[in-house]
Formats: C-alpha cells, structure tokens, sequence
C-alpha cells in the first residue's frame, strides 16, 4: 500500500475543506493511505514569512520535526503555500547562518532528510508507480487552463520540479482525464495571494487579467493547485460578475479533475462548495455518462 | 669556486626594506663568494657593467643578484653575464623584492630573509653546471583551424609572407558568421561585399590548401614540430569533378531540410551549396534527409550530373599534416536554448518565449531578414505571417550579463549590432517604430558612439533603460513587459516583432578541440590566452595562437587585428631555421627507470614517450620513459612524481635543492 | 527618523545576500504585478537601500505591496532574491518603529500572527474578526460571508493544536517586539 505523510496546513480545514476532502476520496479509491501529521501546526504562510524570518523557517520546521517523531519520511503538502514554506524552511537550515545559529535545535536531527512534496509532484509519482493508471469518466473535449500561480515553482533554486517560466507538467497530469489543456500566458502570474483582504480591488484587478486571458484562449475551466489561488479567483470572481455581460469560468481544484474522471461525483468532491458554480460546464460535457450535478 | 654577490635597492622598493648594505656585508662571509656589494638599480647599464667589470676582475664562475622576480630580469642578467662569457645558467637570482621586501614591513626581519635568501641562491649556483639551450627544427607551415573572418586573415597574410598554409574548415564552406550578416557597423557597408573577394582570395591562392567539411582529429608534436590528423567528412560529392552548375541542387526533390545558413528560417535540398557565394561552390549531400540515404532510390543527383561527380560511397578520409604552427580561430556560436536543458548549468529564456513563438527571434535571423541575399531579400517581414513588422522590439543582453542564466559576461558585440538592426529596421520600414531596452550601452570603438547616437538622434530609435520581465503573445502582438528604469514607469509595448540579441557563446565542440590540441579553456568554453594583456594571442602551448571569437567576444575589427597578429606570431617562428629553447627540462635515468610510467600519467605535456631499451645483441630489456626536449616545459611532475627517483629536471636537481634547504637548516 | 546603525548588517543576514549585488535593471519591477500600485519601483527601493538612504526605503508602500508572488526573484539575472529582500525590510520596518505606509496589509499581517501564537493554527475566522476590528473595514465580505459559513468554510469555532508548548517557546524567542 502506498502510504504517505500529510501535512493538510490550517485553508484545508477551512476555506479549501474541498481540496482536502477530494485528495482523500481519490486516496481512498486509490488505495493510498495518507498519515496525517499529529497535532501539526500553521505553517505561518503568509504573514510569518512576510514580518518575520526566523519565525517563518520555525513554523515549518516545528511541523518536519514532529514527521520526523512519527517514522514519517515523506510529506504531501497539497495547499501550494504550505509546500512552499517547508521545503523553504529545509533550504534555510542549510543556506542561512543566521537560521542556523539562531534556531539550531532543528539542526539536531537530519530534518531534511524528509522529502516535502506537493500535489503535482504526488500525481506525477503515482502516476509513475501505476497507481492512477484507470479512467472512468472521460473529459474528452474538456478545455482546461492550468494554473500554476506563484509559490509551486518559485524561488528556482529550491523548486525544480518543472520549468519556472513555462510549466507543462499539470498539463501532462490532466491528460489522464482526456481533458485538452488549452495554450495561454497567464500560467504563473500572481493572483495577488494574501492582499484579497487588506486590497481586495488590486486582487480583482489582478485576478480579471488572469481569468480574461483564459478565457481568450477559450479555456471551459481553470484548474489550480493553491487555496489561495483558488480562493482568489473563485470568491473574487463574483466581483468581476458584477459587470454586464461577464462570462464566468469555474475555478476547481486539481484534486477534484482527477477525481470527476476517477468517476467520483461532484459532490463528493466538494464541487458543489465554490462559488462559481460549474453546472453549466460539466452539463454539457457530462450528459452522456450520467453524472449527477 | 668564486661567486659574487649583488644585491639591488630597486630604488625604494627594495631598499626601504631590506637594509641593503648589510646584506651585502653578509652575504660576503658566505663560504665562496668573493666579492658582495649593493647597487641602486642593478638592472640599469651601470649596474651591469658593474657584474660584468666584477666577473673579470675576480675571475667569477658564478654568480647571484639578489633583486626582483626572475620573471623580471634573470634573462637580463643572464645575457650580460654571457657577454663577458660565463655561461648564463651559471647566474641565479635571490628574489628580495616580491618575496621579500614587498610583502614585509619590519626592516631587521626582512634583511634577515634578505640574506637568508641570498645563502640559499648562492648554494644553488655552487652546484649549477654550464647548460645550453635545445635546438629544434622548424617546420615552416602553418594549421589555420577556422574559415571565418578570422581564419581567412591569418591564412592570408602567412601565404603572402611565402609560406605555405593548410586551412581547416568544418562547414562546407568558409566565411563563417561574417557571411550571414546583413551590413556591418559602424560604416554599414554590405558584410558579403567585403567579404566574398577574401573568400575567393583563399581559394586561388597557390600557398593555401583548403580544406572545407573537415575537422581536426588529432595534434601531436610540438612547436615547430606539429603532426596534425585532419578527418574530411563525406561531401558525397568529387571535389576534383564537380564544376559547380549547381543542376544536382535544382533537381533534387527533398526540399524540406532547414537551412541551416538562413537561421531555420526556410528550407533547402538536400545536396545543397549553403549560400550562392560558397567558397568552395561544391555541394555537399545532407545524408540524414536525402531519399538515397533513406530508402536506397531516387539517386536524382546522379542523373542529371553530366560530370558523374556524385559518390554515394564516400568515406571519411584521414589527412596528416605537418606543421609548425596552429593558429585557432574556430569562432562562436550564438545562445539558442529555449528551455532548461537537463543537467545544464544554462538556463533557457522561457519568459521571453524564444523558441515558442515565431515572431520572437535572435540578432542572426534578423541578419537574414535584412540582407538583400537573405530569404526576404533584404525586406523586414516577420516570420509567421511574413508581414512587415510595424512595431518592433530589441532586447540586448539576452544570455549576457546574466549569471542566472549561465553567463555573467558581457557580449561586447551586441549593443552595436543591436543599434544597427535597429537603424537598418528604420531605413527599410519608414513609418515603424522600434524599441531598444538596454542595460548600458558599450560602445567603445572608432566611430562606435557616434553610430549609436545616429540610431538615437537620426533615426528615432526609441531606447528604453530596462531589462524586459516578459513577453506574452496576445492575438498575433507581442505584449513586451519592461519598466524605464530611468523614469521609474513601467513600460508595455505591443511589438509585431521581438529581436533577442542573444549572447555570443563559445562553439559548443570548442572544449573537445582545445583538449584535442592541448590548450587551456575558461568555465564557458573560451579559449585562454596565455596573458590577457601582453600575451594575448598566444596560447600556453608555444606555438599555437588565438585569433577571433573563440577567446572571447569579438567584433570583425577586433578579429582581424588579432588574426594578422597571430599570423605575425607564426611569422616570428618562421624566421629561424632552428628553434631554442630552455634546457631546463626533464631528463630520465634509464638504467635506474623501471619502466611504470606515472610520469606519463602525470605530464600535463604528452612530453612523456614509451623507449626500448636494447641489450648489445638487440634484444629487448625493457621500456624506459624518454623526455621528448621538444614537448617539455620543465615543470618537474615527473620528478616528484617518480618512485625510483630516476627523472632529474636539469639545473633544478635534487642535490641542488637540497643544498638550497641546507643552506637554511644550517643555521 | 532613526534607523539603527546595524540595519544594513541586519538585512543582509535575514536575507543572506548582499544588496551590492543588484545592478539596477528593473527586470524585477517590468515583472511585478503589484507594480502600478507600488510608489517606488521595487528595483528603486533596492536603490535607497545602496544609497544608504534606509528611510526612504522603508517609508514606502511598496514593501508592503510586495504579494511575496516571486517573479523577480525568479528573472533576476543577478540570482539577487528581491523576495527575501522585500520580507526583510517589512520585518526591519517593524523592529525599527517605522509607521507602516500601508496599515491595511500591516494589520492584516499582525492579525494573522496574532491567531497562529494564540491557537497554533491559522483560523479564517478569527483573522477576519480581528482584522475588521483593527481597521474598521467592516462592511467587506458580509455578503459572501453566509455562503461560506453553510458550506461549512468558516467555522467560528478556533481550532487549536493540542500541544502548545512549543508554539509559545517559538513565539517567546522570536516574536518582534
């Protein structure tokens, strides 16, 4: 059975409850089990790292240490922030002196020894290992947009699981639904993460160009891997709804693409809980197969 | 023995030191010396004289001056000590100044070293021995490795000194780069006008064998002395038959093969001559795309050669030449990666989209796109939907200057290049517009300022101080993301066209060869002169010179100063019959040599041969390693390095070290 | 304004990378997408900062704009990581009393800690709640608010870790006073 360390990190008990609880429902119809970490913590994405650099390197690491206390060697961090947070942190312990003199408790046991990986690095593995090999729903004539957004492929140095200026591997992953991945630009730009409260209208604004270009590229939905990120575009779409004649573009998580394709219905996949409904889509696309809406 | 002892002030920079006076008291209580004295400036004519008048008057067989480097001024010292007949080995240098005087501060301490120095350069020249320099032919012949402006300099000037020339070139043709551009700065006279007469030059001349489609496989030997293996790849074609009409080319049904001379931008045949003016104008077979090569028919080539020039059983061949001088003038190539290639420590310029969109191209393509011979014929018309440009961006320094991606150097050609593109653009297209975002503009050169300024004041050339962030294709333009720095804006322009002025990298073989042949290279594959200021066209290894880009970036005025310099070097070599050189080498004792051959290992010269040794009746006893004088540079690896302690190096032997460290253990 | 005298050594540890490094060609700000909201040019408060002139630099809104989003740290043809830099001068701007040109993301910054040192976790609620608080922006999201508590999004009960000993230790040490 494979088995693996999960670090869930606090928008995935929240506002991104779907993205969790469509990694589980594909982890269950899988067959792979996912060992939560106990009692972990916030990972202090964004405003640790944003005010305070040694508090944003303990967090994580805080979180690496008790993986480490259970037997775990390798941890799936689906929500992009988390991700990007510990596997930043292992990069400080060993790059910066400052963290390693200021906060050298951690350098005690091998904590980076611990791989930390994210959620398209966790299909491209079961992919590989023959896990996710079967198809229920075809998504054929789909047009999907991926998007990455920031923090799964930046800063290069650390992260270099795909190319930071032209991504393709979350399009390969989705071909297993035969969805199409359409062509576009805005692939990794920001959608302007953590300002959706202090500058909701810069995230607006930033969130339109992004949705716009998908759209040009006729793109049906847009696929993300990031709460935030999906957050942003999702609730911050009803903004942009408010113009006449707005065309809206549903925002669903990778998790849940897999999963619809693995034949798992919406609901059981949190579909149902965005607020740019996706009925309309799927509808078109679904008809044949039944698939309840 | 009688040895005397002079020690130099150097002005201050000994003197304010080293208490030279004393030193010289010293240094005269030292068992065998005679005479001790100090001297203001020894190297001066005085001070000369005063070592000559002194070997005389006392008789000397030997002598120290104790003064600066001996990379300074032993071979001064050691010719005058010649002119009144001592033999120069016989005179040793006490380096007092750069190992002494200039790295200490305290006056007793330093005169301590001082003399302590001295007593170990005079126990060194108790056991020097006369020696003479080493003698060796020369070959009057020269390798020219490079068909390009570069090359085709060298080459020609060595022939119309009078000696004869072997050209290498690997493409089918020469002319290299200089070949594909449109006009040149800062003059923008037409590249191919100037050019092709050279080219043609080469081709006629009675001293110059030229060899195209071929590479250099093995260098052996050395100055004066090189063997060099070239391989000449298949033309599939008989030079010796064809006449070049040029009816094989028209007839020849693949058409599909990118042209590799246009920068991709159309197709060609598959036997083919890569440009209208090729020198030689014999077509070559591209055996990878022609049907014959594939599938064993159509043999289209054959039927219409009236000369029945075309061999499809052409192999390669192997020439040997031999030689006494290489000059390297193998050129650049252009950065072309679109995306991060595996385990490459360069990266790609994804952000741009080079190699993604078909609008976005590099300074060469554009080259293509103004040049009256090139697939447009000299009109701007952007390569998707060959409609003229309107709006048209330039960024500079695309690869150079840019450590992330691999290359922290500046390109040094590109802001010239760029401004000329730019100016050609404005001539051609009158109501378009072009951009240019820089870093800094470089341009350093005769008449190089005033032509930007022209593309600036003239022609309207807007200039723009900014890296570009990215470039994102938006129905059929080119968003271009860069901010003005010099404003503080940012910037958005809407471009038709995007011309990268990617940077000059070094040939992507150019490690192999410089292995091949023996020379140094830097981290990006450069070729590295010997010394950057007053070497610097010589490589490390006498008798081979640099000419051209391979160094570094280089523009065509530059590469042509340094061709004819190079050439001028192989010159000087061909001036002597004979060769000397320093006698200070390695020599090995055969009948304490066991024959393991670490020393072979070891020797960053290949000085290192296999010899047989023979007993009276000829039969064979063993191998001994034998020290090629010619290949030797001294270094004394192998003597360090071998384990029965049979290699000596030549006034540098291990009883003469050994009394050096005496000297110091004495006391 | 008094910037204290180790700020430069401060912001060079934090950040490990020295501001020399950068060479002042804009490639990061022609990328940034906070850009026009910005005052100074990210690439101009590098510039103060090598000028010396620490105040200017953290006196602006752009330090607080930055969406920590990465670009320019990932274009930088220098490998100078602009990001860190931002998340320094914000951390410095704090210790060193600088009034915060942009309360809106200091507040929001100062809440979200608050509810990690006080629950170990990040709860949605809690922040919002706080932050509102803090700056009297009250009306926002009131009307996606319903949708989010049925589905279950926002819960008003915090959830907290079990064990939170080590949280206090951590924020004991390290927290800016």
């Amino acid at each position: 059975m494979y088995t693996i360390g999960y670090y869930p990190g606090c928008s995935l008990t929240g506002s991104a409850k779907e993205f969790d609880k469509s990694l589980r429902k594909i982890c269950d119809l899988l067959g792979i089990k996912l060992v939560e970490i106990e009692d972990w913590n916030c990972c202090g994405a964004t405003s640790a790292h944003a005010t305070n650099h040694l508090l944003s390197v303990s967090l994580p690491l805080l979180n690496i240490k008790k993986a480490y206390k259970q037997g775990i060697t390798k941890i799936l961090a689906p929500c992009a922030a988390c991700y990007n947070r510990l596997v930043t942190a292992q990069y400080e312990l060993t790059k910066n002196n400052l963290v390693k003199k200021e906060l050298s408790e951690f350098l005690e046991n091998d904590y980076n020894s611990i791989k930390v990986i994210n959620i398209i690095e966790f299909f491209q593995e079961i992919i590989k290992e023959g896990i996710l090999d079967k198809k229920v729903v075809s998504l054929k004539g789909l047009k999907v947009a991926c998007y990455y957004g920031c923090l799964l492929l930046r800063p290069k140095e650390i992260i270099d699981f795909d190319d930071s200026e032209q991504p393709s591997s979350m399009e390969e992953i989705i071909k297993i639904t035969d969805a199409t991945p359409v062509d576009w630009n805005y692939k990794i730009e920001c959608c302007g993460a953590s300002h959706s409260i202090a500058h909701k209208d810069i995230v607006v604004d930033l969130i339109g160009k992004i949705l716009g270009d998908a759209q040009k590229h006729s793109a049906d939905i847009m696929v993300v891997a990031c709460p935030m990120c999906h957050s942003n575009l999702d609730m911050r779409q009803l903004e942009l709804r408010k113009n006449e004649g707005y065309k809206s573009i549903p925002i669903i998580y990778l998790t849940e693409l897999i999963g619809l394709s693995l034949g798992l219905s919406p609901e059981e996949l949190g579909i149902n809980l965005h607020f740019i409904e996706s009925r309309s889509v799927f509808e078109k696309y679904f008809s044949k197969v039944e698939v309840q809406l | 023995m009688k040895i005397g002892v002079f020690v130099c002030h150097c002005g201050e920079n000994i003197g304010k030191t080293v208490d030279c006076p004393r030193a010289a008291q010293e240094s005269a209580k030292i068992p065998g010396v005679v005479i001790s004295v100090d001297n203001k400036y020894t190297c001066s004519d005085p001070g000369q004289n005063m070592i000559k008048n002194a070997i005389k008057e006392y008789n000397l067989d030997g002598v120290v001056v104790a003064s600066c480097s001996p990379h300074m001024h032993e071979k001064t010292f050691r010719k005058a000590v010649a002119s009144v007949g001592m033999n120069p080995y016989m005179c040793e240098i006490a380096n007092i100044r750069e190992q002494c005087s200039w790295v200490h501060d305290d006056v007793e301490e330093a005169t301590k070293k001082a003399i302590d120095l001295i007593r170990i350069a005079v126990e060194k020249v108790k056991r020097n021995f006369a020696l003479t320099p080493i003698k060796v032919p020369v070959t009057k012949r020269a390798l020219v490795i490079g068909g390009g402006i570069s090359g085709i300099q060298s080459a020609l000037d060595i022939a119309n000194a009078g000696y004869e020339v072997v050209l290498v070139e690997k493409e089918p043709s020469i002319g290299g780069h200089m070949s594909q551009l449109s006009e040149t700065f800062p003059t923008l006279d037409c590249s191919q006008c100037i050019l092709t007469p050279r080219m043609v030059e080469v081709y006629q001349h009675p001293k110059i064998k030229l060899l195209t489609y071929s590479e250099v496989e093995k260098v052996e030997g050395f100055i004066g002395n090189f063997k060099v293996t070239i391989k000449k790849k298949p033309r599939y074609v008989d030079e010796t038959k064809c006449t070049g009409c040029g009816l094989c080319t028209q007839k020849c049904p693949i058409k599909k093969a990118p042209n590799e001379f246009e920068q991709g931008m159309i197709k060609r045949t598959a036997i083919y001559v890569p440009f209208p003016q090729a020198v030689p104008n014999i077509p070559v077979i591209d055996n990878t795309v022609c049907t014959y090569f594939r599938t064993g028919k159509c043999q289209m080539c054959v039927k219409v050669c009236g000369k029945e020039a075309i061999d499809f059983n052409q192999k390669e061949r192997f020439v040997v030449e031999e030689v006494g001088a290489i000059i390297v003038a193998t050129g650049y190539s252009l950065y072309k990666i679109d995306k991060k290639p595996k385990d490459s420590p360069i990266k790609g310029y994804g952000e741009y989209g080079y190699g993604i969109y078909p609008d976005v191209i590099d300074g060469l393509q554009f080259e293509r796109l103004a040049s009256a011979s090139g697939p447009t014929a000299g009109e701007i018309k952007r390569p998707s939907d060959k409609k003229e440009p309107k709006k048209v961006v330039f960024i500079q320094c695309v690869g150079s200057r840019d450590e992330s991606k691999g290359f922290s150097y500046c390109s040094k050609i590109c802001c010239m290049y760029t401004a000329k593109h730019a100016m050609l653009y404005k001539h051609k297209v009158h109501d378009g517009e072009a951009y240019v975002f820089y870093m800094d503009i470089r341009s350093g050169g005769k008449m190089y300022e005033e032509f930007v300024r022209r593309a600036i004041e003239e022609d309207d050339v807007k200039y723009i101080r900014g890296r570009v962030s990215r470039i994102y294709e938006d129905g059929g333009k080119y968003i271009v993301k860069g901010e003005d720095t010099i404003a503080g804006i940012p910037v958005e322009i809407d471009a038709d066209m995007v011309v990268l002025a990617t940077a000059i990298v070094a040939q992507n073989d150019s490690k192999k060869l410089a292995q091949t042949i023996g020379i140094p290279y830097d981290k990006y594959g450069f070729l590295n002169e010997v010394h950057p200021k007053l070497r610097p066209v010589e490589s490390s290894t006498a008798g081979v010179y640099l000419a051209g880009a391979c160094q570094a970036p280089r523009d065509i005025p530059e590469s042509v100063a340094m061709a004819s310099a190079a050439a001028s070097k192989a010159l000087v070599l061909f001036g002597s019959d004979m060769l000397e050189r320093e006698p200070t080498i390695a020599k090995v004792n055969e009948s304490t040599c066991a024959g393991c051959f670490y020393c072979q290992k070891v020797c960053a010269y290949n000085a290192i041969e296999k010899k047989e040794i023979k007993d009276r009746n000829g039969n064979f006893v063993k191998y001994v390693a034998y020290v090629n004088p010619g290949l030797c540079q001294g270094c004394g690896t192998c003597n360090a390095t071998c384990p029965s302690k049979s290699v000596e190096l030549i006034g540098y032997t291990d009883e003469q070290i050994f009394a050096e460290i005496n000297a110091l253990a004495t006391l | 304004m008094e910037i204290k005298n180790n700020f430069i050594n401060d912001l060079i540890n934090i950040t490990n990378q020295n501001p020399s490094l950068c060479y002042q060609c804009g490639k990061c700000s022609a990328g940034c997408p906070l850009r026009k909201y910005m005052d100074l040019a990210p690439n101009q408060v590098v510039r103060f900062v090598q000028l010396g002139k620490y105040d200017q630099a953290l006196q602006s809104k752009t330090i607080w704009l930055c969406a920590g989003c990465m670009n320019c740290a990932a274009r930088c043809p220098k490998n100078f990581d602009l990001h860190r830099f931002m998340d320094a001068m914000r951390e410095l701007a704090i210790r060193n009393n600088v009034k915060p040109a942009d309360s809106k993301v200091a507040s929001f910054h100062s809440s979200s800690l608050k509810q990690i040192k006080k629950h170990g976790k990040l709860n949605e609620f809690g922040l919002i709640f706080d932050y509102k608080l803090n700056t009297l922006d009250l009306i926002q999201d009131v009307d996606n608010a319903p949708k989010m508590v049925m589905n279950g999004k926002i819960s008003f009960i915090s959830h907290n870790v079990k064990n939170k000993n080590e949280i206090n230790k951590i924020f004991k040490k390290l927290e800016n006073k």
